[in-house]
């Protein structure tokens, strides 16, 4: 199976956008939305059934049981993420607590034990097409394993597929590292902003730690022509394939919120994204 | 006060509000806690800068004392450790320096050493006082960047912007932690909505006070405002998709500093978001 | 000598498993007596640092070859500061690539990619 991963550095560029588009031009059988963050990709791809849904474990976290608690202060003192707090009753900050076990070792009294801990929810469909999805409980920290088992169980689903197209995150993070994993090329989505050329260089570098190919195409290309010019003259002065250019359209966003791919009307974004597309996948398979 | 500005999605304008506000107010702080991608200092291009490296604790071993008990090795949740050929290997990027590998060694053979992951630069920019928070590439939290400069905040400022990180996890937990206010920035798009929720229940959930501005909206049906509405939620204002807008931002230039009908409008908006913060202070001190 | 490969399942006649951190189980394998154990991989439960705990385990099996697809850096350097050798699997099948290694026609892994910092994998 080759893995097609779709990102940004920057958010709001238009990374669901595209990829949605792309999965319906290749007609890809299996797609995830790794997102986990902020999963937007269901809401263009609808699916004709129900999910089967699984609860995802994160770092386990510390409760102290009041009963047996003597108030000697070790956790609290002991704590590196100042998530106990000393009030009437010691309790542990649920979202500050990373699960690190210190408090429950360094207790005399046995009363702070840890809890297996609810951090995300996977969804999985699994039809004709396989989509893969999930949802980080706000406030968790471990989205990175949760972008994990989000591809490793759309492969398990997905084991004769050829393509699956994959939707990213913003930033350079834990869940963009866990998602670069594994994927045999990356497309790049800039935004021609001096903001969004400044986070497409950090995304460059992070994904150049992982030996895949790396493709840069640039959205809404005609809100700046000048920094457009600025992020094709990069790919070419660092020799990175350069996979087109998309305009600005307000049919686009038109399409997007009637819960549409602008590849399902006929849309200036829509043609554009096409282009774009045949040239990722010829650099794909080259 | 401090007034955090979120969004849940990427790209709705966090960082065009608060370094708009932020250059209109008299005097006025900019904290950017987006460390993966910083941008505000783009914006403000700030000088007189101060840098200072922020670094976390991470174990080492003193050979003589260690004797291959593992204990540490077992301990650590985080699998940082492993015990190879008689020596200790320890895996800074994996570790979470909780500290509990020195703590319960029992041949107080550990020690902790500091090892950087980013920095902080502050700054100055007119009437604007900006603080940057960096992550290195490669490092997988910036929960301590962030920690680090919020506990830096200087109180005498009038006004405090925080910039803060797309999405509702860890790091965007940290940087409202301490807020007197939530700003939420929505985009009229079905997407921009679905994430709208999702930081609406963060801030209900820590009890903030909040207010939404509505930004790029254009002409018929906008669906963040629905939401709003729908919602109770109270929007601060409206911020028109325009072009003129869109190429001084995307050319990393201060709209209200640039424009004087930018800067009318983002000093209304900073008037009503200054007579909200004070009327959510008077009836919930 | 005693080689280790990842797993999908308990058998000789499973498929390599495309992850050695995650992997759910580890063939320790006798290339002279030819017998076969599979042990369980602990780590691919891990929140993090999967690949470190299961070069750990390696290790502690006391093997002087790995044969796997890939591998990340912080698990290699586990496994090459205990000087087990990692080589590149070439397909799915357990026994082919055990017979290639045999033959000497298997080739050292070359390419380890940069680490999952703990948080992913796969």
């Amino acid at each position: 199976m080759k893995q097609l991963l779709i990102l940004s550095g920057k958010g709001g560029t238009g990374k669901t956008t595209i990829a949605s588009a792309f999965i319906k031009l290749s007609d890809a059988k299996a797609y995830a939305d790794c997102d986990v963050d902020a999963p937007n990709l269901h809401l263009v791809m609808h699916q004709p059934s129900e999910p089967e849904m699984t609860d995802y474990y994160g770092l386990p976290k510390a409760e102290i049981n009041p009963d047996s608690c003597v108030k000697c202060d070790l956790c609290r003192q002991n704590c590196r993420f100042d998530a106990i707090n000393a009030g009437a009753e010691y309790k542990v900050d649920y979202y500050a607590c990373e699960g690190c076990g210190v408090c429950e070792a360094v207790c005399p009294a046995g009363a702070v034990f840890l809890k297996p801990a609810v951090a995300g929810e996977l969804m999985l469909h699994a039809g004709d097409k396989v989509f893969s999805t999930a949802e980080l409980t706000m406030g968790s920290g471990t989205s990175g394993k949760l972008v994990a088992e989000v591809k490793k169980q759309m492969k398990a689903a997905a084991q004769d597929i050829d393509l699956a197209i994959i939707d990213g995150s913003p930033g350079i993070g834990c869940p963009v590292i866990a998602s670069l994993s594994g994927a045999d090329m990356v497309l790049i989505v800039a935004e021609p902003s001096i903001s969004g050329i400044s986070d497409m260089e950090r995304i460059i570098k992070t994904a150049e730690k992982f030996q895949t190919k790396v493709a840069v195409c640039i959205n809404k290309y005609d809100t700046n022509i000048e920094n457009t010019e600025k992020i094709r003259s990069f790919c070419q002065k660092y020799e990175l394939p350069f996979a087109g250019v998309i305009p600005f359209d307000p049919d686009a966003i038109k399409a997007i919120n009637n819960a549409q791919s602008i590849i399902d009307i006929d849309c200036a974004a829509g043609r554009a994204a096409k282009e774009v597309f045949n040239t990722t996948i010829k650099i794909l398979n080259a | 006060m401090k007034i955090a500005v979120l969004s849940g999605k990427g790209g709705t304008g966090k960082t065009l509000v608060s370094v708009n506000l932020a250059s209109v107010a008299k005097e006025a702080v900019y904290i950017d806690c987006d460390v993966e991608e910083p941008n505000g200092h783009l914006f403000f291009k700030p000088e007189d800068i101060e840098s200072k490296d922020i670094s976390v604790r991470i174990p080492f071993a003193d050979v003589d004392r260690c004797n291959g008990c593992r204990k540490c090795v077992d301990f650590c949740k985080f699998n940082a450790l492993a015990y190879i050929s008689n020596k200790l290997i320890v895996f800074d990027e994996v570790c979470h320096s909780c500290g509990g590998c020195t703590l319960f060694c029992p041949e107080k053979a550990l020690s902790e050493k500091e090892k950087i992951i980013g920095k902080v630069q502050k700054g100055v920019s007119g009437n604007v006082t900006i603080i940057t928070g960096i992550l290195n590439i490669g490092e997988v939290s910036g929960v301590p960047i962030i920690k680090t400069i919020l506990n830096s905040i200087n109180e005498d400022k009038e006004f405090t912007f925080i910039d803060c990180p797309p999405g509702s996890a860890c790091t965007v937990m940290e940087s409202i932690k301490d807020a007197d206010y939530c700003i939420m920035v929505a985009e009229p798009t079905l997407f921009g909505v679905h994430n709208l929720n999702m930081v609406y229940k963060l801030v209900s959930l820590f009890d903030k006070p909040h207010g939404v501005v509505l930004n790029k909206c254009l002409e018929g049906e906008n669906p963040a405002e629905k939401f709003c509405i729908e919602k109770g939620i109270k929007v601060l204002g409206k911020i028109p998709f325009e072009s003129e807008l869109g190429i001084l931002n995307s050319d990393a230039l201060i709209a209200a500093r640039e424009n004087e009908k930018y800067r009318d409008m983002f000093f209304s908006l900073l008037q009503i978001v200054t007579k909200e913060v004070q009327h959510e202070t008077i009836i919930n001190p | 000598m005693k080689i280790a490969i990842p797993v999908d399942d308990k058998s000789m006649e499973t498929s390599v498993c495309q992850s050695f951190g995650r992997t759910p189980y580890f063939l320790i394998y006798d290339t002279e007596s030819k017998e076969s154990l599979f042990i369980d991989n602990s780590a691919a439960a891990s929140q993090g640092g999967a690949g470190i705990k299961a070069a750990q385990t390696i290790v502690d099996n006391n093997v002087s070859a790995l044969l796997t697809p890939r591998c990340g850096e912080n698990a290699a350097d586990v496994i090459k500061a205990a000087d087990i050798k990692i080589y590149k699997t070439f397909n799915d099948s357990i026994m082919d690539n055990i017979n290639a290694l045999n033959d000497g026609k298997l080739s050292l892994l070359v390419d380890i990619h940069a680490g999952f910092h703990g948080h992913g994998g796969n």
